[in-house]
């Protein structure tokens, strides 16, 4: 610890996760019937009396007059109806609680189940609910009912409580209030029928109101509260900085070693992780092998270890476990580990045929110097026959033997042939070759079996005296125990390079399918095709069903891709999917929450951001084996991380289509209320003008004529925006016609001739051009657009000229005027909207809208414009159209 | 020259200033804002011509076009907006003798309806026409511009003729491949394209810059009256 006087961030951490929850008080008793609702309501009437709002979430009063009594006068939340199994039974209605938003709830019962159509299964997820909106709470518990003492409490009564709540729920609690009752006066209490009885403990009622049992009860019911008093001390002392004789973060690890059971080796783990105040881990080791095989027995302990609170990972260690279990350990700290005990056996059973949790603990024993090594005797270990991963079925058995028979015989039969030839020695080396090849195929056991006997065909065909198991001389026996041994020896390294084979096999499978799904994913280019590859990707390797939920816009997981394809999914699982989004942890089948789903839910998640949920299922309802699981996790990240790659490649091109529209959106606000605003001042000034009296003839005849260019200027405004309306909606269709494009020209001067009426137009267009293929109504829009322009920008009397050749098949149209030029750089923005020179003072603004139609219009045609400068120094702008000629043959 | 319009428009405005524009030259003026009062009038005061809306509230202007047309071939003339040439060609099919665009200048109006009048005046079959500088004489297929004999060929000769006797008025094209080369060619603008060009070259005319044959894009021409 680097500063004592400090308080470490790990110590604030519990304090600071409690900041704008509501406060949790248990009341915990050791049985029904000692009080806890009724000691709950006392001290929530206090509370009323002293001004808090109190709201009866939900309180069972079982009947009991003086539990009614004291629940009178509080107010209490009407329940909800929910059918169950044709009938009508009542829920606390979560909701409702949070949304009256009292200050204090009381939610009698922790441990409850929820009937179908809740949000959660359990009523403490409502509660961590409530807690969560702020509202503080009050509830009981029995001790029965902690996830940890299960197991404690049903040894000591016999009655095993399937409703329970994990110890974390417990361990957040502010405030636990025991309520305590002797045994003796808990009897008397159900002999006077004030005890109400659950349902699942009616039949053993009689045993478990034992007054042996109570005392045991009422013993773990003070522990537990004790421990709990302890623990506030020991976070009061923590938050504060109190030097204290709390250990230094050394951990507790669990190792669970392929084969074993180790559940009680998990419990204990726990309990002296509690007791010393430490975190633990959990390990389970699993080999490649046993993954392939889908055998798992450790996964029961490693999902309770889960819940109890314990940091899990899977090694994958085949061979040498221990160093990586130890290296493992150190990294993390631990001080003690824990490790079933393996059922014993003989030295030679343990020698010949070793199994991996012995040697797991042979290699700790003998490598775990630094560390504290707690056995623990695995559960049902003695006689029970450890799934080994060569154990062979009983069919697959006799077909081996019968293969190694045949093997025997016929290498037999060649051996009476090669009798003559050969010496009577070498012929075992014919056995051994076929030991050698058994071992390669079938594996160890077979080829032991080989050895054995072609030991025994050896000796009765091939020694003297033949046919008899006597050997006579020393040296053949000497050599016959020689050639048993050799056999034994090189088929095993046979049979061990027949594991690595398989071994690199099974790893090479599982790169390929995480291979397969990252090229399948990358060549995706929108969510619906990551979507469906991930579902028939994950579907395919793990033979299950799939399902893929994403947030939908409310933020409702919502599928969107399923594998074999499905579009909705049962409320009930949908909680549990809804469960693995929120808090990011796997739910469903095999996992710690709501493990009643049918189907498993992994969290997508990449950059700290939740995607979605992935769901998988079998047909056969078993839980995804723990190789599985890491292989479907692998895929889900790689799911996550090719979902947000499409999805940012998507926000990417929106955002910059969303950033034009806008940018549009302010131009076309600017340009209406500038270009539209401006004419009309002018209009009306003029007008109220002509008004005045006295005015000389000269200026009414200017005012009429400022009334009328400002109008004209109106109306091309409007026209501009019309024509580029047309053009944005695609409704633009050139109805094209021969077209003489000096005549075009005309047109559009004619129609400008107001305009232009100072303005030298030098046309340069042969009378005898090919004409042109286009719309004559909207080029000349084009022509009347770029004419106008230049009018604007090289002022009055600049003259513009306008030329025209054919050019490889095309007619080449040029426009210039000697304006002071486009700003550099500007040749291709001048064709964007609203786009428009800056000008000095006493220049005439354009719209921006006049070349980005002639560009709409020309590039509707086929054509292409482009701007460029005129002369040398920049000056001068020219524009040059390119435009289909006729061609008489098409038209013809 | 003294003459009744009938105004049929349902802008107020545009109404006060063409009753003014026209009352101004010397005409008598009738009113309608919508398509069953324009039908109405029409009948009642046998107008000399028609200024009519193709935009009204309550019918579509054509079908009022279509209306007069049973009776009467008296001139119309169509207002419509720009960018809407299926508009005009349709309203120039239904029998109007020109249109101006929206919006448009008083004196060019003013121009149109005097031409469209004046027509009305040589209905009666005048074999020579003349226009300015320009003289055509039906008679003879003799045209002459300044004085100086123009050569034209038969067409040539019938297209300006077709021209002139609508002169400032505009001629669709469709109208003059019909008349000229008859209803089979109707769609041909190729022929239409090529003479027109040569009677510009013969009358001296500048496409770039006509003084005689104007151009209106996509939709026909209009000779110059004068």
């Amino acid at each position: 610890m680097p500063d004592p006087a400090r308080p470490t961030p790990e110590a604030l951490l519990p304090a600071a996760r409690r900041e704008g929850r509501g406060h949790l008080k248990v009341f915990l008793g050791a049985a029904p019937g000692v009080g806890k609702t009724y000691a709950m309501l006392q001290a929530a009437r206090s509370r009323a009396a002293e001004g808090t709002k109190v709201l009866v979430g939900v309180v069972e009063t079982h009947g009991r007059a003086e539990t009614e009594a004291m629940l009178r006068g509080l107010d209490v939340l009407p329940r909800r109806p929910v059918y169950h199994n044709g009938r009508i039974l009542q829920e606390m209605d979560t909701e409702a609680l949070i949304a009256r938003r009292p200050d204090l709830a009381l939610i009698d019962e922790l441990a409850h189940s929820n009937l179908s159509g809740g949000q959660h299964d359990k009523r403490w997820q409502d509660v961590e609910d409530v807690l969560a909106a702020g509202i503080d709470v009050y509830t009981t518990l029995n001790v029965q009912h902690v996830e940890t003492l299960n197991d404690t409490v049903a040894r000591i009564t016999g009655v095993r409580v399937r409703e329970t709540v994990p110890d974390s729920v417990l361990e957040a609690a502010d405030e636990i209030a025991l309520i305590d009752l002797s045994p003796d006066e808990l009897i008397a209490r159900l002999r006077a029928g004030k005890v109400y009885v659950q349902d699942q403990a009616a039949r053993a009622v009689a045993n478990f109101f034992a007054k042996g049992n109570l005392t045991a009860l009422r013993e773990l019911a003070m522990r537990t509260a004790a421990d709990r008093v302890d623990a506030q001390l020991q976070e009061h002392m923590a938050v504060h900085a109190i030097e204290g004789p709390w250990p230094t973060q050394e951990r507790i690890l669990v190792v669970l070693p392929e084969g074993s059971i180790g559940r009680d080796a998990v419990r204990i783990a726990k309990r002296s992780a509690d007791r010393a105040r430490v975190e633990w881990l959990a390990v389970a080791l699993t080999s490649l092998r046993a993954e392939a095989r889908a055998e798992d027995s450790t996964s029961p302990a490693l999902r309770l270890a889960e819940r109890l609170g314990a940091e899990v990972t899977v090694l994958q260690a085949d061979g040498a476990a221990e160093a990586e279990l130890l290296d493992f350990a150190r990294r993390h700290n631990v001080r003690r580990i824990v490790v079933p005990r393996p059922p014993i056996r003989g030295f030679l059973a343990r020698r010949l045929m070793p199994r991996p949790q012995e040697q797991v603990v042979a290699g700790l024993l003998r490598g775990a110097t630094r560390f504290e090594l707690t056995l623990v005797t695995d559960e049902d270990s003695p006689g029970r026959r450890t799934p080994r991963a060569a154990s062979p079925s009983l069919p697959d058995a006799g077909r081996n033997f019968a293969l190694v028979a045949g093997a025997v015989a016929a290498t037999t039969l060649l051996a009476v042939l090669a009798d003559r030839f050969i010496p009577v020695f070498s012929l075992s080396l014919l056995y051994m070759t076929m030991v050698v090849a058994v071992a390669a195929r079938l594996g160890r056991w077979p080829s032991v079996a080989a050895a054995v006997l072609s030991f025994l065909v050896y000796n009765v065909l091939f020694t003297e005296p033949r046919f008899s198991l006597r050997i006579w001389s020393q040296g053949q026996f000497l050599t016959l125990l020689l050639f048993l041994a050799a056999s034994i020896l090189t088929g095993n390294l046979a049979a061990r390079l027949r594991d690595r084979a398989i071994l690199q096999r099974a790893i090479s499978d599982r790169t390929r399918k995480l291979y397969d799904f990252s090229r399948r994913a990358a060549a995706a280019a929108s969510v619906d095709d990551v979507v469906w590859a991930a579902v028939s990707h994950v579907a395919a390797v793990l033979e299950c069903d799939t399902i893929l939920l994403l947030p939908d816009d409310a933020g409702q997981l919502a599928v969107v891709g399923a594998f074999p394809p499905e579009d909705r999914m049962e409320p009930r699982e949908t909680s549990a999917a809804r469960y693995a989004y929120d808090k990011g942890e796997p739910a469903g089948r095999g996992s710690a929450t709501l493990p009643a789903s049918r189907w498993l839910f992994l969290p997508l998640s990449a950059a700290e951001r939740r995607i979605g949920v992935l769901g998988l299922t079998y047909a056969d309802g078993r839980e995804p084996a723990p190789g599985d699981r890491h292989l479907v996790e692998a895929l889900a990240d790689q799911v996550a991380l090719a979902l947000e790659r499409v999805r940012l490649a998507d926000d990417l091109a929106q955002s910059r289509v969303l950033s034009e529209t806008e940018r549009l959106r302010v131009a076309l606000l600017s340009s209406v209320s500038h270009d539209l605003r401006t004419p009309l001042v002018s209009i009306l000034g003029a007008a109220e003008g002509l008004d005045q009296a006295g005015l000389a003839p000269d200026g009414r005849a200017q005012l009429v004529d400022t009334i009328r260019e400002e109008g004209e200027r109106l109306d091309r405004y409007i026209q501009n925006l019309l024509d580029m309306t047309r053009l944005g909606h695609g409704a633009l269709k050139p109805r094209t016609t021969t077209v003489d494009l000096r005549e075009l020209a005309g047109a559009a001067r004619h129609r400008l001739r107001g305009a232009l009426r100072d303005q030298p137009v030098e046309v340069a267009i042969p009378a005898d051009m090919a004409p042109a293929e286009v719309d004559p109504v909207l080029i000349e829009q084009v022509l009347v657009n770029i004419l106008d322009n230049a009018r604007k920008y090289a002022g009055p009397r600049s003259p513009i000229r306008m030329s025209a050749r054919t050019e490889r098949g095309r007619a080449v149209l040029v426009i210039e005027d000697d304006g002071p030029g486009l700003p550099p750089g500007a040749e291709t923005q001048v064709f964007d909207m609203f786009w428009r020179a800056d000008q000095g003072d006493g220049g005439q603004s354009g719209t921006g809208l006049g070349l980005a139609i002639c560009k709409g219009i020309v590039e509707a045609h086929g054509g292409r414009i482009r701007a460029e400068a005129v002369h040398p120094d920049g000056h001068g702008t020219r524009i040059t159209l390119d435009l289909p000629l006729w061609n008489p043959e098409v038209s013809a | 020259m003294t003459a009744r319009i009938l105004i049929v428009e349902d802008e107020a405005p545009i109404r006060r200033f063409l009753r003014i524009a026209l009352e101004a030259e010397g005409h008598l003026v009738s009113e309608a804002a919508t398509a069953h009062e324009g039908l109405a009038l029409a009948a009642k005061e046998a107008p000399a011509a028609m200024i009519l809306d193709l935009g009204l509230p309550d019918a579509d202007g054509i079908s009022v076009l279509r209306g007069v047309r049973e009776w009467t071939q008296m001139p119309v003339l169509v207002l419509s907006v720009r960018s809407d040439e299926a508009g005009k060609i349709a309203a120039l099919d239904a029998g109007a003798q020109d249109y101006v665009t929206k919006p448009f200048s008083t004196g060019e109006l003013l121009a149109r309806l005097r031409g469209l009048l004046r027509d009305r005046a040589v209905e009666g079959g005048s074999a020579f026409l003349t226009l300015g500088p320009l003289e055509i004489d039906a008679a003879d297929h003799r045209a002459s511009l300044s004085g100086e004999d123009l050569r034209l060929t038969r067409k040539e000769f019938d297209l300006l003729w077709l021209l002139a006797s609508h002169a400032g008025r505009l001629v669709t094209q469709d109208m003059i491949l019909r008349a000229i080369w008859g209803p089979a060619h109707a769609g041909d603008s190729q022929y239409l394209r090529v003479y027109i060009r040569q009677l510009r070259a013969k009358l001296g005319d500048d496409a770039a810059d006509p003084r005689w044959i104007f151009t209106e894009p996509g939709v026909g021409y209009r000779l110059a009256a004068g």
